[in-house]
């Protein structure tokens, strides 16, 4: 765990990542609180607030007696959440890691155009 | 929520050594806390007043909303794990745990069982011949086994392993999902616990100077490192929680930042890294003792 934030927020962009990566399917159950909790050696309270914060913003749903459910729809919308977050917090420090080493923004987009070739060519 | 413990202004002192010194807290039910300190802070004592085994000196204290001295309705849903608990003569481990369900009436023989098995506790052993990791292994399985709606357990794990304290966490994080109750866990091993707990009490010198949910905690404060010029131009008239320098270099501890300011500090060149809870811990109680650096400690806890 990152000990500059708190555990639940961590918690809740880990079940995010498993829904952007497939992991986990819309309208597939989440693990249950005490199984998140046991898993990252976690207080339950804790796992319990990341489960709630993903049921707050619909992510997740409850279904009752049975457990917590990946919403239709959700890996839509994480993916539009993470592109807006996107530009803040992988491309204003990559541009500023730029500057401090004397490359320019066209430079840096030269750089990635041909380290993104490769893959290009083989896709 | 419920408060199980409430403690107003309480002060305990030992002829001229002050051990708790107008404590004020509350504790909630059903929540796992950590109450943290040095050596001779006094959580020792604090426990002992909760557990009605000391008498305040001044102050109130309330446990299940009643004093704890000398009452049984209150000490019956009570386990107090202690570091150096002490047995009758000639007794063996099995007797220990024979004994624990006439005072314990949560008290699950199996659960038990199972502990002493992944403890490899040898119950025919006497225990004044049981090695320092097996008087606590035992205490541990006590603690765990008597399902007390309210335990506290005082550096449980002297002279366990690592694997036999990973396990410790492991079945108590287990068994408190299972059966939810109040724990409260008194330890200097403060990194290896701090995820296992939702609330944080640290007391120095008697005082409680933290009284926060770990989570409001994490990220309460940041270690800025950088040229010296720059952090301290960053840092302005902030309060500084510690400092040191090498060369031109500065590494500065500061209290909480907003994302503008973190923003701010990596575009003027700033690195910034996290701050434990254990760091935080022994920033803040030797910022309030006698300035005393432990610089040491602070490294290697990074």
């Amino acid at each position: 765990m990152d000990e500059s934030r708190p555990i639940f927020v961590q918690i809740a962009e880990q079940i995010e990542n498993d829904i952007l990566a497939g992991a986990l399917d819309e309208e597939t159950q989440v693990p249950s609180t005490n199984e998140f909790a046991s898993f990252h050696r976690i207080n339950p309270a804790t796992a319990g607030k990341g489960v709630n914060l993903l049921v707050e913003e619909g992510i997740l749903y409850k279904k009752r007696g049975i457990g917590m459910f990946v919403a239709p729809g959700s890996r839509a919308r994480l993916v539009a959440k993470r592109r807006d977050q996107f530009q803040n917090e992988y491309v204003q420090p990559l541009l500023a890691e730029a500057a401090k080493i004397g490359i320019s923004p066209r430079q840096l987009a030269d750089m990635i155009i041909s380290a993104d070739a490769p893959r290009e060519a083989t896709a | 929520m419920n408060a199980v413990i409430d403690v107003t202004d309480l002060t305990k002192r030992f002829s001229k050594v002050t051990a708790v010194d107008e404590a004020s807290f509350h504790i909630e039910e059903n929540s796992i806390t950590g109450l943290l300190g040095r050596n001779g802070a006094g959580k020792t004592t604090m426990m002992q007043l909760l557990t009605g085994q000391e008498f305040a000196t001044a102050g109130s204290i309330r446990v299940f909303g009643e004093t704890p001295v000398e009452n049984s309705r209150v000490l019956s849903r009570v386990c107090f794990i202690k570091e150096s608990q002490k047995y009758p003569e000639d007794f063996k481990a099995k007797h220990v745990f024979r004994s624990a369900p006439w005072f314990f009436p949560n008290w699950d023989a199996e659960f038990a069982e199972r502990l002493i098995a992944e403890f490899r506790l040898p119950l025919n052993r006497r225990i004044k011949k049981l090695s320092r990791g097996q008087l606590s292994a035992i205490g541990v399985i006590v603690g765990l086994a008597s399902r007390s709606p309210l335990t506290f357990f005082d550096e449980p794990y002297l002279g366990l392993d690592a694997v036999l304290r990973q396990a410790f966490y492991d079945r108590l994080l287990e068994d408190y999902a299972e059966h939810p109750r109040t724990i409260i866990l008194s330890t200097h091993l403060i990194d290896e616990v701090s995820d296992l707990l939702e609330h944080v009490l640290v007391i120095d010198e008697g005082r409680i100077i933290i009284d926060s949910s770990a989570d409001d905690l994490r990220g309460s404060a940041t270690t800025l490192i950088g040229s010296r010029s720059v952090v301290d131009r960053f840092i302005g008239t902030r309060e500084v929680l510690h400092r040191e320098g090498l060369g031109g270099l500065a590494s500065v501890t500061v209290g909480r930042l907003s994302d503008t300011e973190r923003a701010d500090a990596a575009s003027a060149g700033i690195e910034m890294t996290p701050v434990s809870l254990q760091q935080l811990i022994v920033r803040t109680t030797t910022a309030a003792g006698e300035g005393t650096t432990h610089d040491n400690e602070w490294r290697h806890s990074a």
